[in-house]
């Protein structure tokens, strides 16, 4: 039995942990599985990568298995990391159309969540751009599945927080980039209304992304900094960057013990808030260079920060509010956040469009994601935010959950019963299971 | 002028420290030749490296047990390669070879007998060409006996002994480079259910990057993390008294 937990520390659970090396490997665990569920690198924040009784990790399934230079697909082993793709292709001109705000995950979890990054309002999520997968069914068949072969499979999959199958194998496509480099340009909203008008006017540009601060109340609720990037031409490089087209990630520190959670109290996250957004405020006026990978990782060269929450763990809250009602409903929630005090230390708010699978987290709307470090009253305030959430017609992310009600799952995801009649057909006797969809009855 | 690619034939090429190592190379456009018992598993690794590196990657079978087949494995090798790095070795499990003397044996073939014969012959053939360099991943349990693997620490002694006894010939005979490596712990599969102090233990990739680096300067003798010299030297020099009496 290994203990096993998400990056949110919460829950932790004993569980079988399998590890296979080979592709038959992974297939047979699949088949013999008995409550199990394939596990990537574990950034999911709560319990989706954890299984039932057992747990197939598939971080030894890490071999590129194809390249096709011509149309810029790589095929790999679903246990590769997003960060070992980026490492490989960015100096040849190449970058994974979507990326989340870690590069830390492998190729399998990217799918299996659907993960959006900054573009998601322009180019759609990380299921766009997979050409195909292979996915091994507990039934005992290896299934291809694209969007032509096995569609209604492939689209489940897509998002289907690995409780259709192991995904073996990805192809991928990836974007030609002429230099690793971003330029940045960043706008200083002054409340919720300015950022809101903020994205809307910069729809058009490929990523964007608002850092809120969220204890500032009253006239200024939703204060926020709106970060816009587009990849930099070869033609825009200047002054360092001329020098190094493909500039390489930093190397991780890291936080090596758990930090007590006293660290994080109001003042020490007022005192952050106020540094970050004078400093984002001088830097706003002109457009910056900057490396992909601090742009898009910022947080990769700290190791393991989840940690600074202390030992109980945090829980991250990541709702989508459609369109329509995101403002208020987004007002709402970060005026009882702020009333409440000493709470999230990262807020962020992006703009998303359609999902690409049955139950894929986005819809056309904004999502806010909150850290909250775990404490007595937390779970009970969470279920307040909810309620908010659902009756504006959203959902929560799955990847981020631990601890959402059945009720809020199924009034997030009408399309439940296509997905489940797709599962039971490729898995009829249930053996794959994890906690979180035994938790939300999936 | 272009400079004639260089070739390395690598001997256990299914093991993480051979395919940490075998992308340095290939990252530094040598061709590469895995060798291994496993035909499919090998083509996986020579894919993922062709895939990373656009160099050629060939594949080749070859068991270290079956020591007849050595003559016939060199002589069907496209070419006789500048380099030859022997990655393979055999962890074997202590307590069932103090009971079973087939996998004693096993132990001892696969860390001994098996790589220094093949080492041996290719040693021959760079002898009579003029140049070549040999590599052979041995390990620190050799250093010193220990009750918890002395069949595998043995066996990797005297594959070091080995290695040390080719070097000295050659190095007055021919200008044939010999190297050891000792590791010292790499997380890899062999290690996967070992609890392994951080400090001490090296990822593949860190193997892959010494041995390179260490040839290029023509070393004999390497540690991958410095460490471990003082380590082994503290191993080595203490009174056997004591030393029998340690859980190690
Ligand atoms: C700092 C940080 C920032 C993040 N930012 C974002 C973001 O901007 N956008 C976003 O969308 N997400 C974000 N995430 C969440 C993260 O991208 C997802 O949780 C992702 O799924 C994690 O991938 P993983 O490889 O770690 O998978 P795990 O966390 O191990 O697993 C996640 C899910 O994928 C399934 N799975 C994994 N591998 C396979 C496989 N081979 N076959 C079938 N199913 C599989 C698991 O069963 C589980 O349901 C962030 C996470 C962190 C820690
Ligand atoms: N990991 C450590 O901490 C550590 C420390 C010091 C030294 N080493 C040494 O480093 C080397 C690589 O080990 P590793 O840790 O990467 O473990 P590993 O994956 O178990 O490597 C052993 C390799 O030897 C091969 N092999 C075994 N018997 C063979 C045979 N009869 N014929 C052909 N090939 C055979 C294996 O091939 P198959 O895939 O076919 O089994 C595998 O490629 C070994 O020599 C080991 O002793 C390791």
């Amino acid at each position: 039995m290994t203990a096993i937990l998400g990056w949110g520390r919460y829950p932790i659970v004993d569980t079988e942990m399998i590890r296979p090396r080979t592709m038959d490997a992974a297939q047979r665990a699949t088949v013999r599985g008995d409550q199990t569920v394939a596990r990537g690198n574990g950034r999911a924040y709560g319990d989706a990568a954890i299984g039932g009784r057992q747990t197939i990790s598939m971080t030894h399934l890490n071999r590129l298995r194809s390249f096709d230079a011509e149309k810029g697909v790589v095929t790999v082993e679903s246990g590769l990391l997003l960060s070992d793709i980026i490492d490989t292709f960015l100096p040849r001109g190449l970058f994974p159309y979507v990326v989340p705000g870690t590069s830390l995950i492998t190729v399998g979890g990217a799918i299996a969540a659907d993960v959006h990054g900054k573009n998601h309002h322009q180019e759609g999520g990380f299921g766009e751009y997979v050409e195909s997968i292979v996915l091994a069914v507990p039934t005992g068949e290896t299934i291809r599945a694209s969007r032509d072969e096995h569609p209604d499979l492939f689209h489940a999959t897509i998002g289907g927080m690995g409780l259709t199958g192991t995904i073996l194998e990805a192809a991928i496509r990836l974007r030609p980039v002429e230099t690793g480099w971003i330029r940045q340009r960043t706008i200083v909203a002054k409340d919720l209304a300015a950022a809101f008008s903020a994205f809307e006017s910069s729809d058009s540009v490929t990523y964007s992304v608002a850092w809120i601060d969220c204890l500032a109340r009253g006239a200024q609720l939703g204060r926020s900094l709106i970060f816009l990037g587009e990849h930099a031409r070869s033609a825009e490089l200047h002054g360092n960057a001329l020098a190094n087209r493909f500039p390489v990630g930093r190397t991780p520190l890291s936080v090596p013990i758990n930090a007590p959670a006293f660290a994080l109290n109001h003042w020490t996250v007022a005192a952050f808030n106020e540094l970050y957004f004078r400093a984002g405020a001088r830097k706003a006026a002109s457009p910056v260079l900057v490396p992909a990978h601090p742009y898009f990782f910022p947080l990769d060269a700290v190791g393991n920060w989840n940690r600074i929450y202390g030992r109980r763990g945090f829980i991250q809250h990541q709702s989508v509010i459609p369109t329509q009602n995101a403002q208020g409903t987004l007002a709402e929630m970060l005026g009882r956040i702020a009333k409440r005090g000493g709470s999230s230390f990262l807020a962020v708010l992006k703009k998303l469009g359609a999902g690409s699978g049955i139950i894929s987290f986005p819809v056309p709307g904004y999502t806010l994601a909150l850290d909250f470090p775990m404490r007595g009253d937390l779970f009970s305030f969470l279920d307040e935010l909810d309620e908010l959430v659902i009756a504006a017609g959203g959902r929560l992310y799955l990847a981020k959950d631990a601890r959402q009600s059945r009720t809020t799952f199924e009034a997030g995801y009408p399309d439940l019963s296509r997905f489940r009649e797709i599962r039971r057909s490729t898995d009829p006797a249930g053996k794959i299971k994890s906690r979180l969809s035994e938790r939300i009855g999936i | 002028m272009a400079v004639a690619q260089q070739t390395v034939l690598i001997l256990g090429g299914t093991s993480d420290i051979a395919r940490a190592t075998a992308l340095v190379f290939a990252r530094h456009d040598w061709v590469v030749r895995l060798a291994g018992r496993t035909l499919s598993e090998l083509q996986r690794e020579a894919d993922d490296i062709s895939a990373r590196t656009s160099r050629k990657v060939t594949v080749h079978a070859f068991d270290v047990l079956n020591t007849s087949s050595f003559v016939e494995f060199a002589d069907t090798l496209p070419e006789l390669p500048d380099l030859v790095i022997s990655v393979v070795g055999l962890l074997g499990e202590q307590s069932r070879s103090e009971v079973d003397t087939e996998h004693a044996k096993e132990i001892i073939r696969s860390n001994y007998e098996g790589p220094a014969l093949i080492l041996s012959l290719f040693a021959e053939r760079f002898v009579a060409r003029g140049h070549g360099a040999i590599i052979g991943i041995s390990s620190v349990a050799g250093d010193r006996g220990r009750g918890s693997n002395y069949f595998y620490g043995s066996a990797k002694a005297g594959f070091s002994a080995f290695l040390s006894g080719l070097r000295n010939r050659l190095a007055i005979s021919s200008n044939i480079h010999v190297m050891t490596v000792k590791p010292g712990f790499v997380r890899t599969k062999m290690t996967e259910d070992m609890k392994l102090p951080p400090l001490l233990t090296a990822a593949p990739a860190e193997v892959g990057e010494a041995v390179f680096k260490a040839l290029g300067r023509r070393k004999d003798v390497i540690y991958v993390r410095s460490i471990w010299w003082l380590v082994m030297l503290i191993i080595r020099l203490m009174p056997e008294r004591i030393f029998k009496r340690l859980k190690l």
